[in-house]
């Protein structure tokens, strides 16, 4: 199998793009990461979505991705696996690469939420869930991780104060970030003030809905070095995994071990050659505070039920042992669902090249998580500097 | 957001939705809904079972922003339920004072309304949980 390595990375920021649509988001990302790599053509395109269907009314995102950003006939794809779309398709642009059967690459993640109603929206992203036996009952995918969530806090007898450090240290990283959807920080009581969307679960336990595109290019290390990509730009895709949990939640074995992260990250561990110490950052998809929480002890970073406990220990920010959401995470950079793995790979490479606006020191090897559904569909895949 | 065949689609899962059909294996393993493979052995052999309705709250919620469709019956109670026969199921809770809701509490299943005001005009049933009439 051939090595593989990122080359360039660019994204849209991440807001309310009323002017935009989804192909000009899209569009914006790849020519901003195909300039990043400074290269001018790709042999195909993986295009990460999850619901443009109901949203714009437009499938077919590999054609019409491709042919808006002009790369001519080549094959391109939608790789949809609800919020953790995003990484499935870097994951299957590094497979392509590996293979052998691509050299040059490009990923694109994109959605466009803001041009639905917000009841609508909500009904949208409630199609990753069991439709039959979950959004028929009312269920929202805020609810569900709300019922998870006061599960959470029941066993393990945490507070509403607790969770909130997670969206604390997002906002306090997102500040940073020129390409946050919120770029302000927040205290505990701005989580704890904020409405109930479904108790426990209040807003700003939540992340926002809004538009985005992130993009990255990846090729392997000889035909970086043919095309002349700098080295300091390669980063390398060290191990990936991905697997899936009961697509309800009420099927799960177990409501707080989210198992698809824990059989991926294993996987990713594997094939990295590494473990959770070993990891300088850590991009879990925190799309609900409890989420980050579960996510570290599934990634192997807490033991199960102490996810919460390095948040109150302060071993999540960006100068401890554990620093997560670098970059804002879903909460405060913002969650447009289908982007957001690709997102945090680009975010994942600006890191280990040293160039991210709040930087973890030294970085050398980092972590992305990324879950669709209420845990059903989850990647993960760990990047080192080269 | 016209649907065709709503209510064959609907209709396709009364048996589970009105009487709570589930499944269980050769071996025993009981589950909801019936699977075409037992999810904790992996038997193909799997036989309908109706189940009792009775059990407790795992964990709840209140549904304020709920998806659209059920912007009519905002706010309402949502929970996981385990069943005495095993399963744990999600439905909205009914007749409850959302202040009494627990970690526990004793539920039975009763046939309501789910929804109505699809453009199609038809209207869903199914099951909800309350506490035990006595
Ligand atoms: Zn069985």
């Amino acid at each position: 199998m051939r090595k593989a390595v990122i080359i360039g990375a660019g994204m849209t920021p991440v807001g309310e793009h009323w002017k935009l649509g989804l192909r000009d988001l899209a569009v914006e990302a790849i020519f901003n990461a195909m300039e990043d790599a400074g290269i001018d053509k790709v042999d195909s395109l993986y295009v990460g979505n999850m619901i443009s269907g109901p949203f714009v009314e437009q499938e077919n995102l590999g054609a019409l991705i491709a042919d808006w950003a002009g790369l001519g006939n080549i094959p391109a794809v939608k790789i949809e696996a609800a919020c953790a779309s995003g990484g499935a398709a870097v994951q299957e642009g590094v497979k392509a690469v590996m293979s052998g059967l691509e050299d040059v690459v490009a990923v694109v993640g994109v959605e466009k939420m803001t041009d639905a109603w917000p009841s609508d929206a909500t009904r949208y992203l409630a199609y990753a869930a069991d439709a039959e036996w979950e959004l028929f009952h009312g269920a929202s995918f805020v609810a569900l991780n709300a019922l998870v969530m006061r599960y959470y806090m029941k066993t393990y007898g945490y507070t509403e104060e607790d969770l909130a450090l997670f969206a604390v240290n997002a906002h306090a990283n997102g500040a940073k970030n020129p390409y946050a959807m919120f770029k302000r920080p927040i205290k505990v009581e701005t989580v704890l003030k904020s409405p109930y969307v479904a108790d426990p679960l209040k807003l700003f336990d939540a992340s926002p809905v809004c538009d985005g595109a992130a993009s990255v290019i990846i090729t392997t290390p000889e035909k970086a070095k043919e095309l002349g990509v700098p080295k300091e730009k390669w980063v390398e895709v060290a191990g990936m995994g991905r697997a899936i949990d009961t697509i309800s939640l009420a099927s799960r074995e177990d409501l707080l071990t989210l198992k698809a992260a824990k059989v991926a990250a294993e996987r990713a561990y594997k094939m990295a050659g590494v473990e959770p110490k070993d990891i300088d950052f850590f991009e879990v998809h925190d799309a609900f505070t409890v989420m980050a929480a579960l996510s570290l002890e599934a990634l192997g970073a807490a033991k199960k039920g102490e996810g919460a406990k390095l948040a109150k220990e302060g071993q999540i920010a960006i100068d401890a042992d554990y620093p997560i959401q670098t970059m804002g995470g879903l909460k405060a950079r913002g969650h447009p669902v289908g982007a957001t793995g690709v997102y945090q790979t680009v975010e994942a490479v600006l890191q280990l090249r040293g160039e991210a606006p709040s930087q973890v020191p030294d970085a050398e090897i980092g972590l992305t998580q990324n879950i669709g559904g209420t845990g059903s569909n989850i990647t993960v895949s760990i990047f080192r500097r080269v | 957001m016209a649907r065709p065949m709503q209510v064959s689609r609907y209709w396709r899962h009364f048996r589970e939705k009105y009487r709570l059909i589930g499944g269980k294996c050769e071996n025993g393993h009981v589950h909801f809904p019936k699977r075409p493979v037992c999810p904790v052995c992996g038997s193909r052999n799997v036989e309908e079972i109706e189940l009792s309705g009775k059990g407790k709250v795992i964990s709840w919620t209140i549904v304020r922003n709920p998806p659209s469709g059920f912007e009519y019956y905002k706010p309402f109670p949502l929970a996981l339920i385990e069943l005495e026969e095993g399963p744990i199921v999600l439905a909205q809770l009914t007749d409850v004072d959302p202040e009494e809701i627990d970690f526990g509490m004793e539920v039975e299943v009763v046939t309501k309304k789910i929804k109505e005001f699809e453009e199609d005009g038809i209207i869903l049933y199914g099951y909800k949980f309350r506490p035990p009439v006595k």
